[in-house]
């Protein structure tokens, strides 16, 4: 709370203040009218209602690209996790699944590297890759306008399913609508158990959360039943399937739920 | 998170409705749920509003409270911990009514007039 300013000599602060708000005091400019306006208009600030929310511009942009991809007759699914939880291992094990069967699509944002969009190349799938930095780190995330210029990179009549690969991040990819379908998570038991509590606005986002490396249970002092009643909690009803993208423990199920979704019409709206 | 990419915006769209004319107090709405870092937004605010119209505006953030509301017995309630679950009924039918928000409330401006008296500051 406070007035931000910045001083000549480049110092910055805040002059804050406590008081309780509804700001009723007197602004030290605000004129008398009855004794010094003669003008017949009202001076002084004038208070205009704007009401306008700070995810305007994305939305919009969001809307717009899920307009093209419904009239396209694409699904698509906005990927997110943390970084290492096996977005990309999900992606190759799901790619070669669907070669010659469905055809799917990649946007990947990668903060600086080409290494993911690397890993997926070959295996049949349109891949359009979004740095989202210039090689010395960068975004947090995906939004609406850059997902919309990868788009125009690829051939959506050519495609059935395109899955957005968001950054690796709990916390921001949360916030902004890409224009995707779908929301969907992966959280590896490497995470810890307390991970929807400690980021809820991504565990309620989604949903569906694919619970990964599964097959490392036995190695680990990790409890399932904690990570799902914690999961619970914060959102009842996402879809948990267990998986592993190294063994392919469960990934048939994640197939059947994109097969189901492929089903479906798209819904257009979506926030 | 990304609370310069947040101040971009901001600034932008009260620069929008002031339509050139200075802003001297911007009232945003933030809700609970809603993973803004005040101070940080605040430090980002002064660097994103100089030399605009914003510049040596005032900010008053209203905090909005994550209050939930569960369909099956119309019951609300605010939470300070996150647990979308109904005390009585379960999850089935909760929903959030309040805490979500993220907006650009009201703004105070000067008049072309008023900002014609105004010194040099």
């Amino acid at each position: 709370m406070g007035r931000f300013h910045r001083h000549e000599d480049g110092t910055a602060h805040d002059h804050g203040h406590d008081h309780a708000h509804g700001h009723e005091h007197d602004h030290a400019h605000r004129h008398d009218h009855d004794l010094g306006d003669h003008s017949g208009y009202d001076t002084g600030p004038q208070r205009v209602s704007v009401l306008e929310h700070i995810f305007g511009e994305n939305d919009d942009a969001a809307d717009a690209n899920r307009a093209a991809l419904c009239a396209a007759g694409v699904v698509c699914l906005n990927v997110m996790s943390s970084p290492g939880a096996g977005k990309t291992a999900l992606l190759e094990r799901t790619l070669s699944h669907l070669q010659g069967s469905v055809r799917a699509g990649v946007i990947q944002g990668d903060i600086e590297t080409s290494l993911d969009a690397d890993r997926l190349a070959g295996l049949g799938a349109q891949i359009s890759l979004l740095n989202t930095a210039n090689g010395f780190g960068g975004e947090c995330h995906l939004d609406a306008p850059m997902v919309a210029n990868a788009l125009g990179r690829i051939d959506l009549d050519a495609l059935e399913l395109l899955f957005v690969e968001n950054v690796g991040n709990l916390v921001c990819p949360a916030e902004f609508d890409v224009g995707a379908h779908h929301r969907v998570m992966v959280c590896s038991i490497t995470e810890g158990e307390d991970k929807p509590l400690k980021y809820p606005v991504m565990f309620r986002a989604v949903e569906l959360v694919l619970v990964n490396k599964i097959d490392l249970l036995p190695h680990l002092d990790f409890d399932l039943a904690l990570l799902e009643a914690n999961l619970r909690t914060i959102n009842p009803h996402a879809t948990v399937l267990k998986v592993s993208t190294r063994t392919e423990h469960g990934l048939d199920d994640w197939y059947a739920w994109l097969r189901a979704r492929l089903a479906e019409e798209p819904v257009a709206a979506l926030r | 998170m990304h609370e310069f990419d947040l101040s971009n915006a901001i600034v932008q769209t009260v620069n929008k409705h002031a339509a050139g004319r200075r802003v001297t107090h911007i009232t945003l709405r933030v809700g609970r749920l809603r993973q803004v870092v005040k101070d940080t937004l605040l430090f980002y605010l002064a660097i994103v509003g100089k030399d605009t119209p914003c510049e040596g505006a005032t900010l008053e953030i209203v905090d909005v409270p994550a209050v939930l509301r569960c369909n099956t017995c119309e019951n609300e309630w605010e939470i300070e911990i996150p647990a979308f679950i109904c005390g009585t009924c379960g999850p089935g039918a909760v929903e959030v009514a309040t805490g979500e928000e993220f907006m650009v409330e009201s703004i105070e401006v000067e008049d072309e007039e008023d900002a014609a008296c105004t010194a040099p500051r």
